[in-house]
């Protein structure tokens, strides 16, 4: 009975986190959310019985996935910006 | 009580990975920014995952391993084939990832721009 | 009007789908006997192997695993090939610099404790949850540790290459082996032995220890390739 509602309030969590990764604008809290999600992932995947999927997701998708994520964020841009379309003078160089 | 909970939990686990799959499409249709589109395909990736690992569920089973004291137990485990998918996919989501944001870092230094609008529009 | 038309599209996708799985049911049997019969019957009584997932990974579709391993390779080796930084490049900000005194001696700590567990989980795939995929992410993990937390911490590239050419190698050479010995490509042919020991299951076990070596280097080149970028 506990077991059936805590697999509910941990899919809302991560339902949530996925709608916050992809509305959100600042990319950096966008990659935690991402991460957010898999660590949902894995406790989800050892309660289906499953525990080498849940290895594995524990160690690709949460820890090396975030860490290539923050290192392509710090090369490049940290805010996406928003786009105007009637300003099609805007240059890209600043 | 438990049988009612537990149908609602069916509708629950598959609703909550087919609504992963729909998010993360969402986001590679509409949004501009390239790492925005990425991080869409990293969430298909993992609503997938969780849609194959539902299917092979068993009502009341155990983990497929045959631990000292249990080598009788071959009726009550899961369906061991889609966890053995799922590992191969998951590794190679990861690596297709990995080559998608090094092609990123390239793009922007060429560019200075992270825009596919602004991209399609620049000539060299 | 985009949007709306995206979200009609990603309606009409949602509904369609829910209605096909909706009917499928949770937790129940669908077929009398299917093929996790046969793998979960074989496992104990042909391989003497305990975790099923490792048998199916290795054994029954070993080819797949092969494959797999070279699509790591592919990806690293297009990773080197994209990224190189000119010499002059302005406007780029550093991604290396050093942390605090806290994260460099807890790391230190840490290092050797990472390490063993990695090696634990691969030589103990068939055993128990874990395998050679696992055990490989973990290392990979405490170099990533060791690499953010000092500047001038370095893998040799050399070393890593050796390692993963020469796994690689031994892989495709037991595969032969077993070609030679029983008849087909990645056949068993070292005696399996008594269930829940160390050396049973013929030749899965070792073929987990080589992934385990390959996956480890693979990942830990990629994360250096992506820190520090050549020239």
């Amino acid at each position: 009975m506990i077991y059936l509602i805590l697999i509910f309030f941990l899919l809302i969590l991560m339902l949530s986190a996925a709608v916050y990764a992809v509305v959100q604008k600042d990319l950096l809290y966008a990659v935690i959310a991402t991460g957010v999600i898999s660590l949902v992932l894995t406790a989800v995947f050892y309660m289906l019985q499953a525990p080498d999927v849940a290895l594995t997701e524990a160690a690709i998708g949460v820890a090396l996935t975030t860490i290539i994520f923050l290192i392509t964020i710090r090369n490049t841009k940290r805010h996406e910006d928003d786009y105007n379309k009637k300003d099609n003078l805007k240059s890209p160089l600043k | 009580m438990d049988d009612k909970l537990f149908e609602i939990l069916e509708y629950g686990v598959y609703g909550a990975s087919i609504l992963l799959i729909l998010i993360g499409l969402y986001a590679v249709l509409t949004k501009r920014s390239l790492i925005k589109i990425v991080i869409g395909m990293s969430i298909i990736d993992g609503g997938i995952h969780l849609l194959l690992i539902t299917i092979g569920y068993l009502k009341g089973g155990t983990a497929p391993i045959f631990s000292p004291g249990y080598e009788e137990a071959a009726a009550q485990m899961v369906d061991p084939v889609p966890q053995a998918l799922v590992l191969t996919a998951i590794v190679i989501g990861f690596g297709v990832t990995a080559v998608a944001l090094s092609l990123i870092i390239r793009l922007y230094r060429h560019h200075h721009t992270l825009e596919i609008d602004e991209i399609k529009r620049l000539k060299w | 009007m985009k949007k709306f038309l995206v979200i009609l599209i990603l309606a009409v996708l949602g509904f369609h789908l829910f209605e096909a799985f909706s009917g499928l049911g949770l937790g129940v049997t669908r077929f009398e006997k299917g093929v996790k019969d046969y793998y979960l019957e074989k496992t104990v009584s042909e391989l003497h192997v305990a975790n099923t997932v490792t048998s199916i990974v290795v054994n029954f579709r070993g080819f797949d695993t092969l494959g797999e391993v070279t699509v790591l390779f592919l990806a690293v080796s297009a990773m080197g090939g994209i990224l190189y930084k000119r010499r002059h490049q302005t406007g780029d900000r550093s991604v290396l610099f050093s942390s605090s005194s806290i994260v460099r001696s807890g790391s230190k700590l840490l290092f050797p404790a990472i390490i063993l567990l990695g090696v634990y989980v691969f030589i103990h795939g068939h055993l128990s949850p874990g395998g050679g995929f696992q055990g490989g992410a973990i290392i990979a993990t405490g170099f990533l540790l060791m690499l953010i937390a000092y500047e001038n911490f370095s893998v040799s590239h050399n070393t890593l290459s050796y390692i993963e050419s020469f796994a690689g190698i031994f892989f495709v050479g037991i595969g032969l082996l077993g070609f030679m010995n029983g008849g087909t490509f990645l056949q068993n042919f070292l005696p399996a032995g008594v269930l829940n020991n160390l050396f049973s299951g013929g030749v899965i076990g070792i073929i987990y220890v080589m992934v385990g070596f390959k996956v480890a280097a693979e990942l830990t080149g990629l994360i250096y390739t992506i820190l520090h970028e050549k020239d």
